[in-house]
């Protein structure tokens, strides 16, 4: 479709009272009301885990192994992800698309394992509204599964922006492929089974976004959503140690 | 136009410090784990310290909030903070009572 360019006089519009692109203020302040939640869910489980001296204690040591290599990938993928806009602002596509893939790799990686141990853990007995180490707890499974299940949510989020961002069109039928191997690997009773649309849903999505708004996403394009993942990566600060290390069987 | 290249103007090798900065304290954390030394609250302290710690720096460097102009930096900050703070007065005494009630 033509579009038509009207020519705007530099001095039209007033500078920007924080100094930056719009989308970049947007997502800033999309970040810091996501925040509040993740802060809610974090206060939340502070406040039960101190306030039960049963709480239980079932992270051993391949659960805590398992949680810092996690953070690993995470802490990971912010590193290829800042290298990423490095690269996006010097305008190499190559080097932009390879660190975004990187990222994209790491922010999978993370999700697999948290997802293992989310199936060992439900193997053991331990639901949303109970768990088998104290009956007298039952708050932690719905704590420790909204709290993590969140963050999954917003990992797997930043893995298809990202996707979107580096591939555009191109990662729709991965995307798609992706879903339907993880829809017929998954045992139908696992809660990864019905999990697993999440992709279908981000596919359809973006597929919106990209047909009714095609572009080459550019430098800010990559910054934005930079600012996404590293906030991903950030709120998992608190996660791992409040969650997984407050809750250790070590000895 | 804001130019994005000339407000990230840091070279990679600070990244990379970043970033093993991040996978050091996160060993300092599995550590106090695994030794058990302190008690619950305080290590919740202790924890959370370096939680911040972290997330300063991931917001800093990584997020590139202090190439943002003052007025940007801080009103995310003062905001964020403030609403913590006030969770953290509705939330914390309460489960601080809970436990000095001598709910075992």
């Amino acid at each position: 479709m033509a579009t038509v360019q009207h020519a705007v006089p530099q001095e039209a519009y007033e500078p920007s009272l924080f100094g930056t692109y719009s989308k970049k203020i947007g997502m800033w302040l999309f970040l810091a009301s996501d925040s509040l939640t993740f802060g809610a869910l974090l206060f939340a489980y502070s406040y039960n885990r101190i306030a039960n001296p049963a709480w239980p204690t079932p992270f051993g040591k391949e659960s805590i192994a398992n949680a810092t290599v996690m953070t690993a990938c995470l802490l990971s993928s912010s590193l290829t992800m800042v290298l990423g806009v490095l690269a996006a602002n010097r305008n190499d596509k190559a080097w932009t698309r390879n660190w975004l893939l990187a990222t994209m790799f790491f922010g999978t990686a993370f999700t697999v394992l948290h997802a293992m141990e989310w199936t060992k853990l439900m193997g053991e007995g331990m639901m949303p509204s109970g768990n088998p180490w104290a009956a007298t707890v039952p708050q932690f499974g719905g704590t420790f599964f909204t709290l993590t299940g969140m963050h999954m949510l917003h990992v797997t989020i930043g893995v298809i922006y990202l996707g979107v961002i580096a591939l555009r069109k191109k990662f729709l039928p991965i995307l798609l492929v992706l879903w339907l191997v993880g829809w017929l690997a998954t045992p139908a009773q696992s809660v990864f089974h019905y999990g697993i649309h999440v992709l279908l849903l981000g596919a359809i999505v973006s597929a919106i976004i990209l047909f009714l708004k095609p572009k080459d996403y550019d430098a800010h394009d990559v910054e934005v959503s930079g600012l996404y993942w590293h906030f991903v990566d950030l709120v998992w600060m608190f996660i791992f140690p409040l969650v997984y290390l407050m809750s250790t069987k070590v000895r | 136009m804001h130019d994005v290249s000339a407000a990230h103007d840091e070279s990679k090798g600070q990244y990379f410090w970043v970033w093993g900065g991040l996978l050091f304290l996160t060993a300092v954390e599995v550590l106090l784990a695994y030794e058990q030394v302190l008690q619950p609250v305080r290590m919740l302290e202790v924890l959370l310290v370096l939680s911040v710690i972290k997330a300063a720096l991931i917001t800093l460097y990584f997020m590139h909030l202090k190439s943002e102009i003052r007025a940007m930096r801080w009103l995310l900050m003062i905001s964020v903070s403030a609403c913590f703070f006030l969770m953290w007065i509705f939330f914390f005494p309460d489960a601080d009572r809970i436990i000095h009630l001598g709910v075992k």
